[in-house]
C-alpha cells in the first residue's frame, strides 16, 4: 500500500509540475504584460550574478589552461591548448557552471521567495483577486532567466577562455597565436549554437523546478509545515535543479552533437 | 430558528458537500455530506474547533478546493464546474481577507490596496490614486500608504487586508479568522469596523471564526461545524438552548456559559 501512494503521489507531483510548467510558458503571452518585474529580475538573476560568474569562470579557465597544458605536453601538441579550453568551454562547462551557479544563487532565492508567498497565503490572496499568480509571479522570473542565463553562459565563456589565456599563455609560455588561431580553427558555429540552446534549456529546467517546488511547498511530502517546509524545499529545488541540468546536459549531448 | 431567505436570496448554497484529504490509506473526511445556504446581504458566522473544517468551506466556495461530491452553488451557479477563465470571473464578485492578511510583503500599502485595482480594471492611475486614498480615509488609515507591511500592527494589517478586498466592489466578502493574534480591544474594534462596512456596503459577509462569543453580535446567521456536520442557528441564544449534547459542550466551553440541563436528561437523572 506505501508502495501504491508512493507511486500515486510521484504521479500526481508531476503531473502537477507539468501543468505548472505549461501554466508559466502560457503566462509569458498573457496581458497585461509587467515589464517592470522582467526588468527587476533581470536586475537579480543577471546583473545580480556577473561577479560570482567572472570569479567562477576565470578560475574555470585557469584551471583548464593548466591541465589542458599538462595534458597536451605529453603529445608535443600544447598548440591545442586554445581550441581544447574554448571547446570544453562553450560545449560544456560554460553553459552547465554557469546554470548550477544562478541555481545556487538566483533558484533557491526564488523558491523560497515563492514558497514563502504560498505559505503566508499571498498566492491565494492573488488567485481570490482573480489575477493568474504564473503571469504575475512566475513568467517574469522565467522570461528573465531565459534572457539573462544565455548572456551570462556568452560571458562565462569569454572569461573563461581568457583565463585558459593566462594560465597557458602568460604562465606556461604556449604561443598566444597558437592559443587563438587553435580556437579559431576549432570552434564551429555548430558548436556555439550548442552551448546556446543548453543555455536556454537550462534556464527554462531551474526557474520550472525552483519556482514549482516553491509553489507546491505544501504539497510536498514529508516537507512540513511553515519555515522549516520552505527551508526544506529550497534545499530539495536547488538539488532536483542540479541533478536536471547534469542529466540534460548529457541528453542534449547526445542527441544534438 | 434561522429566518432563511427565499431560493432567490440565497447566495451560497452547499449542498450534500464532502470533502476528504490525504491519499487512499490515510484519508481523513473533513466535510461530511452537509448541506446549508447563506443569505445574500447578510452576516453568516461559520463557527467550530480547529481542525473542523472552517477554512475549508471559504476555499470551496472560492474553487481552491474542490469537493469530492455535491454541489457548492455561488448566486445558483456550481463552483467546481467552472473552467479556468469562468472560476477567474466568479472571483472578481468575491473579496477575502486571510487570516494573516496576506499582503504582499515587497509593496507598499498603497500598492497592496492599488493591486487589484490596476489588475483587475482599466482605471487611470489618478482614478486609483483617488480611489485607494479614499478607502484608506474610510478605513482610517491616512497617512499611512508609504509604510511596508512589516511595519505595520496587527490591526492596520487587518485594515489594510479589509482595503484591499473591497476595492473591486465585491457582492461577498469572506473573512478568514479575522481576528487571529490581536488583543481583545482590537478585536472589537476590527468587529466594528466589519459591522460598519458590511451595512454602508451591504455586501453578503462570511466569516470563519473560532472567536467566540465576540463574532456572534455580528451574527443574522450562525453554521457551527463538528466533526463533518453542520447545525445552523439564527443567534447565540439558539445555541445556548440546543439540546444536541455536542453543541450544549461546545456553547459551554466558548461561551462560558453555565447551562440548564435538558428536561430530558434532567428526568433521568
Amino acid at each position: 500500500m506505501r508502495l501504491g501512494d508512493t507511486a500515486l503521489y510521484v504521479v500526481s507531483d508531476l503531473g502537477h509540475m507539468g501543468v505548472f510548467l505549461f501554466s508559466a510558458l502560457a503566462g509569458l503571452f498573457r496581458r497585461p504584460f509587467r515589464f517592470g518585474e522582467v526588468v527587476k529580475q533581470l536586475r537579480f538573476i543577471g546583473a545580480g550574478s556577473i561577479v560570482v560568474i567572472f570569479f567562477t569562470a576565470l578560475s574555470s579557465g585557469m584551471v583548464l589552461g593548466l591541465q589542458g597544458y599538462y595534458s597536451l605536453h605529453k603529445f608535443g601538441a600544447e598548440g591545442m591548448l586554445g581550441s581544447a579550453v574554448s571547446l570544453t568551454l562553450i560545449m560544456e562547462l560554460g553553459p552547465i557552471l554557469t546554470a548550477l551557479m544562478v541555481t545556487g544563487r538566483a533558484g533557491s532565492a526564488m523558491c523560497a521567495e515563492i514558497g514563502i508567498m504560498r505559505i503566508s497565503e499571498q498566492i491565494d490572496a492573488l488567485e481570490c483577486m482573480a489575477v493568474d499568480p504564473f503571469r504575475y509571479l512566475i513568467s517574469p522570473k522565467l522570461l528573465a532567466a531565459l534572457i539573462s542565463v544565455p548572456l551570462l553562459t556568452a560571458i562565462f565563456d569569454v572569461v573563461g577562455i581568457f583565463g585558459g589565456y593566462l594560465a597557458g599563455v602568460k604562465l606556461m609560455g604556449v604561443s598566444s597565436g597558437a592559443y587563438f588561431n587553435g580556437m579559431m580553427q576549432s570552434v564551429t558555429n555548430h558548436d556555439i549554437r550548442l552551448g546556446v540552446i543548453k543555455s536556454f534549456v537550462f534556464a527554462l529546467l531551474l526557474v520550472w523546478i525552483c519556482t514549482g517546488r516553491g509553489y507546491f511547498v505544501q504539497q510536498i511530502r514529508g516537507a512540513g509545515f511553515g519555515a522549516e517546509s520552505v527551508s526544506k524545499v529550497t534545499t530539495q529545488a536547488v538539488v532536483f535543479s542540479s541533478i536536471s541540468v547534469l542529466i540534460f546536459d548529457y541528453l542534449l549531448t547526445a542527441v544534438l552533437l | 430558528m434561522s429566518d432563511l431567505s427565499p431560493a432567490s436570496e440565497t447566495a451560497i448554497e452547499f449542498d450534500q458537500v464532502c470533502k476528504s484529504f490525504g491519499l487512499r490509506s490515510r484519508k481523513h473526511m473533513v466535510l461530511n455530506h452537509i448541506s446549508f445556504s447563506i443569505p445574500r446581504g447578510k452576516t453568516t458566522v461559520i463557527a467550530g474547533g480547529s481542525g473542523q473544517g472552517k477554512s475549508v468551506i471559504l476555499k470551496l466556495i472560492l474553487g481552491l478546493l474542490s469537493p469530492d461530491s455535491g454541489r457548492v452553488l455561488v448566486e445558483g451557479v456550481n463552483v467546481p464546474s467552472l473552467g479556468k477563465r469562468e472560476l477567474r470571473r466568479l472571483r472578481t464578485r468575491f473579496g477575502v481577507l486571510f487570516q494573516g492578511s496576506a499582503l504582499f510583503d515587497s509593496l507598499n500599502v498603497f500598492e497592496n490596496i492599488a493591486l487589484p485595482l490596476r489588475e483587475r480594471t482599466k482605471m487611470s492611475e489618478d482614478e486609483i490614486r483617488e480611489k485607494v486614498l479614499a478607502t484608506l480615509d474610510q478605513l482610517e488609515l491616512t497617512g499611512h500608504d508609504e509604510k511596508y507591511p512589516a511595519q505595520l500592527s496587527g490591526g492596520m494589517k487587518k485594515r489594510v487586508g479589509l482595503a484591499r478586498a473591497l476595492q473591486l466592489e465585491p457582492e461577498i466578502v469572506l473573512f478568514d479568522e479575522p481576528t487571529t493574534g490581536l488583543d481583545p480591544v482590537m478585536t472589537q474594534e476590527i468587529y466594528h469596523l466589519f459591522d460598519r462596512m458590511q451595512k454602508r456596503l451591504g455586501y453578503t459577509a462570511v466569516i470563519v471564526s473560532h472567536d467566540i462569543p465576540g463574532v456572534f453580535d455580528l451574527a443574522d446567521q450562525i453554521i457551527l461545524l463538528n466533526k463533518g456536520e453542520v447545525d445552523v442557528f439564527a443567534d447565540s441564544s439558539e445555541i445556548i438552548h440546543s439540546k444536541k449534547p455536542y453543541i450544549r459542550e461546545f456553547a459551554e466551553m466558548t461561551m462560558g456559559e453555565s447551562l440548564p440541563r435538558p428536561e430530558k436528561e434532567n428526568c433521568l437523572t
